[in-house]
């Protein structure tokens, strides 16, 4: 027997992940035409301000779609964590601890989800975290009704607007995790266990692997992750509403899937996922130059998300006999 | 009736079947035997317009047909029952009869219920079945279940039957009454074509026997005129002369000592104990739960009464975490769906369990990995190209090694092995029940399930029998007899199955 | 579920919505009014025809998110056509928003049936698909009352027998739905679908059209519903409906359609929509905030999941007991 396979410079130029390198690049040429402002650096710098705050989501999402399921309340969770920060402020707490209780209000959600989806197995994620989406997003609305808050202290602006040795802060902050959770899924235990539950549930726990346990741990990191996106989404913003971040899980789902990470569990790849993030981020900035309206873009992404996922699909029925 | 000749058939990279030649007899019984992967799934597949054939023709009456689909299919008469009975959990049986052939009234196209469970009931009936026809089909038995769908066979006019290893999940009692059942088809004329692994089923039932191998066909006789030796010759190509070759192992320290365990609806006061070099066969009918016992024992479910000692200390297990900490492996059943990750290499499937015990500081060293894998596959001899080879593209014998490897990288004391070789050829059991010797004689304690009853006998130092979720006798190897278990495990003979 | 299971269920179901008005009557004496009861009626109405079609696709495994924006947008193209042609008949206008609804559904389906995409991300997808294109279509303006001709906003408004038109049209829906569900093969089949899709391939049904019918079902009821809505509100826009699928889902998993597929009740769905509208009607008549809505529907879907789990579990734990050892 053989102990590992050999490389093969076929198999590894024909992945996915390459063929989003291309659509980057060809975005990019196909704005720099567009417009003859695209291509700066400064501006190529700063607009990933403007779309990395879901992209904090992106990375654990990716879990949950490997594990073949898939988390429809993370918006709902960006909305309400932010709305407890706000309010937690504007009544008085410092700032420090006010951010601390967005982070807990974003991992409580992800454990309640997690907690339901493990205890009640014969419920799908797709109508537990339905029904947690209304309730999260309900309670945002309850608690702050249709009115803003805000009045954040200036250095809070700095998570969202501010550079490090010219380097935008949320940038560096999303390279960090991006690299944390890619190692976890694919250097560790933890991530090959992740892609056994995916590929097989039923095997996965014929081996003894915790399953329960994983699952609860990744849609609590997911609850987390909103928590940061609701974070930096509020700096950005200045202030927040019960209805911040709607549409956000279904741009967050449409990155994953453009990533090469297929629904149907167990397979792709975290970087796939990023690299989608940073196409789309380009492609509806270099839109935007051109004054694209907004609704376009929704169907963009509409339509980007479908075809993503059906892709495959179409593709590998053909191949089979 | 039916005849095929010179059927060609090949997918991108094998040849599923080169010249095969089949004939079928009216009201004729025939088995069509072989080992897996001999192309028996493909053949029936084209008879029943799954798969249309390269080359040959197909003859139906003398006439040549071409079955383009599963309704042609239909059409000509010729069902199918598969392996998995297929049917509709949340629909009663009267639909799962007439589904795709509803009666419906002419003028306004409305199903005529009334109309349907009445046929039903008569067809039921005349299969002696009692089954109420308004029954939720999820509620019935895999056996009822069955009878169910010859009755939709019938209900479809089919002239041939093609039955794709109808006993490997009944009893003996229910197989018997499946044989009479199929008995009565062939009476009225219909006829039946079967696959099985049990050469019980074709002398009980076969008039005459085709076997193939290797994607071909090899030869067909009456069964009268030929014997099981020479039939697993004709499967295998070359003579077995040891099917079971236990070894013998010594018997040392106890293992397991289990008491009085319980779940509620399954099972009840189950004791028992396991040496080391042991091999307890656990047999008794499909559903007197021996699976659920074994699976407690592993914390799949867990039980809610009795006490579980290993080697003598008080144990809890509640998950199969705590049950391989505790040095209890389960090989499961049903290979692809819970032994496996098909998508997965080898090597990849074998470390799953023990992954952690590859966490570097930093990262999973694959090196050590590959090595601590590699060893495993080669000491239980799969056969492959490499540890990267990926497990869908093995036999099913191989997935079977595979499995035990991975089993055997939890460095289990207590071994539990559910169908060891089911559906698995004759060669690759051999191989199977060889690993299970050795494995004895190296100290491990064996549980056995098997519904086989030569297994059973041939491969255990005792047997326990259950029944109805009891324990009901435990055998020693010696005094140990076909009709022993079969007593044991059946009950009194008055005991009606059915209801 | 077998059938006394069933029965048991909607008599449940039965009684809480008898104690619930009776809770509301005493609170608040004016929701036990003719006029209450007509609004009340008519906006239940909406809900129960999209609940007929949703659980269909539920039946079937699937699920539709899609279908508030298709409401807004053949709701949005009727009545910009009845405002530029005033004198189009009422009827015209009703069957182009069900076409337009066809076309939307049938767009969903073919994504699930032919494109094998997840129904939760192919109508996730759609949804802003067609939520975009009403913002197209409409440039971002409403269409109010007074630019709607007095037939058109009659539909909503009219009667017969003293029972109100969007009443009457939901009657109707539902005795053929009953009829096509309980006795047509069709009917059957997507029960088959949705009970064992595999088997359903060998019994000759054609999964992939059954899958295509049901979401184009749901689609042509979301057209109409459409052109009721704004009809009844005398208003589209282009956020007309949004969220309205899930009161939608709502009605059904209270009506006991299983997620899991394979089952649901016309019956069912009809008490699963009546709670809804009445819980709808009755909030703001009890003083309970508008924004505390939201969250009490989600906690309505939640439990209700929940508790059909559990009877579920409670079911085979008895069956269980019954089995002696």
């Amino acid at each position: 027997m053989e102990a590992k396979r050999p490389f093969s410079a076929r198999r590894f130029f024909l992945q996915w992940e390459w063929m989003l390198v291309v659509l980057f690049v060809l975005v990019n040429v196909f704005n720099s035409f567009l417009s003859p402002y695209y291509l700066s650096p400064t501006g190529l710098r700063d607009v990933t301000m403007t779309f990395l705050d879901k992209a904090f989501i992106v990375l654990p999402m990716v879990f949950i779609i490997i594990l073949g399921d898939i988390d429809i309340s993370v918006a709902s969770i960006v909305a309400l964590s932010s709305v407890v920060m706000a309010m937690a402020f504007g009544a008085g707490l410092p700032m420090p601890v006010a951010i601390v209780l967005c982070l807990v209000v974003g991992t409580a959600c992800g454990a309640f989800n997690g907690w339901l989806i493990t205890r009640f197995k014969e419920l799908s994620a797709v109508i537990v975290t339905l029904a947690t989406m209304i309730i999260f997003r309900g309670i945002a609305y309850m608690l702050l009704e249709n009115q803003a808050a805000g009045h954040f202290p200036g250095w809070y602006t700095f998570l969202g607007w501010g550079y490090v040795f010219e380097v935008p802060f949320m940038l560096i902050v999303f390279v960090v995790f991006a690299v944390f959770f890619a190692w976890v899924l694919h250097k560790t235990a933890l991530g090959r266990r992740v892609y056994a539950m995916g590929s097989n549930p039923m095997a996965a726990r014929f081996s003894g692997l915790k399953v329960d346990g994983i699952r609860m741990l990744v849609f609590t990191a997911t609850g987390f992750m909103s928590g940061v996106t609701a974070l930096f989404l509020t700096s950005r913003m200045g202030s927040t509403r019960p209805n911040v971040a709607s549409g956000y899980e279904l741009e967050v789902i449409t990155m994953v899937v453009l990533g090469g990470i297929s629904t149907s569990g167990g397979k792709g790849r975290l970087i796939g996922a990023v690299l989608a993030v940073f196409l789309l981020g380009y492609l509806r900035y270099g839109l935007g130059l051109v004054n694209v309206p907004a609704q376009i873009l929704l169907i963009i992404i509409g339509l980007l998300l479908v075809i993503a996922v059906m892709m495959p699909n179409v593709l590998s029925r053909k191949k089979l006999p | 009736m039916l005849e095929l000749k010179g059927i060609r058939k090949s997918f991108p990279g094998v040849h599923a079947l080169q010249d095969v030649h089949f004939q079928l007899e009216k009201g004729q019984i025939h088995a069509l035997m072989g080992e897996n992967g001999a192309g028996k799934s493909t053949f029936i597949k084209i008879i029943t317009g799954v798969y249309q054939p390269d080359e040959g023709e197909i003859l139906l009456d003398g006439q040549i047909v071409k079955i383009a689909n599963p309704r042609e299919a239909q059409r000509l008469g010729i069902a199918a029952i598969y392996q998995h009975v297929t049917c509709y959990p949340d629909l009663t049986v009267t639909e799962n009869i007439f589904m795709g052939h509803e009666s419906t009234s002419k003028f306004s196209r409305s199903i005529q219920w009334k109309k349907m469970h009445t046929e039903a009931k008569a067809l039921l009936a005349e299969l002696g079945s009692p089954i109420d026809p308004h029954t939720e089909m999820g509620t019935l038995s895999v056996a009822q279940q069955q009878v169910v769908e010859i009755a939709k066979a019938l209900s479809t006019k089919a002239r041939i039957v093609i039955m794709d290893e109808p006993t490997a999940a009944l009893t003996k009692r229910e197989s018997e009454e499946l044989y009479r059942i199929t008995e009565k088809l062939r009476d009225s004329g219909v006829s039946v074509i079967f696959i099985s692994h049990r050469f019980e089923d074709m002398e009980r039932l076969g008039s005459q026997v085709t076997v193939f191998r290797d994607s071909r066909y090899v030869g067909s006789w009456p069964v009268a005129e030929i014997t099981n030796e020479d039939l697993i010759v004709a499967m295998v190509g070359r003579e077995i002369t040891h099917l079971f070759p236990k070894k013998k192992a010594d018997i040392g320290a106890e293992l397991l000592r289990v008491e009085n365990l319980g779940k509620t609806g399954l099972f009840g006061g189950v004791s028992f104990t396991l040496a080391q070099g042991e091999i307890l066969g656990l047999t008794g009918l499909i559903g007197a739960g021996r699976s659920e016992v074994c699976q407690s024992l592993f914390g799949l479910l867990p039980a809610d009464t009795g006490e579980v000692r290993v080697r003598g200390k008080l144990v809890q297990i509640r998950n199969p975490w705590d049950a391989i900490e505790l040095g209890i492996g389960y090989l499961p059943e049903d290979r692809q769906k819970q032994g496996l990750v098909l998508s997965w290499e080898i090597g990849r499937n074998i470390s799953l369990p023990m992954i952690d015990e590859f966490s570097g500081t930093w990262w999973l060293n694959e090196v050590k990995e590959g090595d601590v894998v590699k060893e495993l596959a080669d000491s239980v001899k799969v056969k492959a190209q490499g540890i990267s080879t990926v497990a869908n593209t093995l036999s099913g014998g191989n997935q079977q090694k595979v499995i035990v490897a991975k089993l055997l990288g939890t460095k289990p004391k207590v071994i539990i092995l559910d169908e060891p070789t089911k559906g698995v050829d004759v060669g690759a059991k051999a191989a199977i029940h060889e690993i299970m010797g050795e494995l004895a004689c190296q100290g491990f304690g064996i549980i056995m399930i098997s519904s086989e009853m030569p297994e059973v006998l041939g491969m255990s130092d005792r047997i326990a029998v259950m029944r109805e979720g009891r324990l009901v006798k435990m055998l020693d190897r010696a005094e140990a007899t076909q009709e022993k278990i079969l007593e044991a495990a059946m009950g009194s003979a008055t005991e009606a199955l059915h209801g | 579920m077998d059938k006394t299971r069933r029965a048991s269920r909607n008599l449940g179901l039965m009684a809480f919505i008898v104690g619930l008005s009776v809770l509301v009557q005493v609170l608040n004496p004016s929701f036990l009014t003719p006029e209450n009861i007509a609004d009340l009626t008519k906006n239940t109405a909406i809900l129960a025809i999209l609940a007929l079609g949703m659980m269909l696709v539920i039946i079937t495994r699937g699920i539709d998110l899609s279908i508030g924006a298709t409401l807004a947008l053949s709701g949005m193209i009727a009545s910009q056509t009845v405002a530029m042609w005033k004198d189009t008949h009422p009827v015209v206008a009703v069957l182009l928003g069900t076409l337009i609804g066809l076309l939307c559904g049938a767009a969903v389906g073919g994504l699930v049936s032919k494109g094998k995409v997840l129904p939760i991300i192919a109508s996730l997808g759609l949804m802003n698909v067609f939520r975009g294109l009403t913002f197209l279509v409409s440039g971002g303006k409403w269409v109010s009352a007074n630019q709607m001709p007095v037939s058109f906003k009659a539909i909503a408004s009219s009667g017969f027998l003293g029972i109100n038109t969007l009443v009457w049209i939901a009657v109707v829906i539902f005795v053929v739905g009953w009829w096509f569900v309980n006795w047509n093969r069709v009917g059957r089949q997507i029960y088959a679908v949705g009970s064992n899709p595999d088997s359903a391939q060998v019994s000759g049904i054609n999964n992939d059209r059954i899958l295509l019918l049901v979401y184009t079902i749901m689609g042509g009821l979301s057209g109409l519903a459409g052109v009721l809505w704004v009809s009844k509100f005398a208003s589209a826009q282009g956020d007309t409906a949004t969220g309205f699928e899930l009161s939608v889902i709502a009605a059904c998993v209270l009506g006991g359609v299983s997620i899991a597929g394979g089952t649901g009740t016309i019956s069912g769905i009809l008490l699963g929509a009546l709670l809804l509208g009445i819980l709808n009607n009755a909030l703001p008549l009890v003083n309970v905030s508008p924004f505390w809505q939201t969250f009490i529907q989600g906690t309505i879907i939640l439990v209700a999941v929940l508790i059909n789990a559990l009877v579920k579990r409670r079911g085979i734990r008895a069956t269980m007991q019954k089995r002696k050892i």
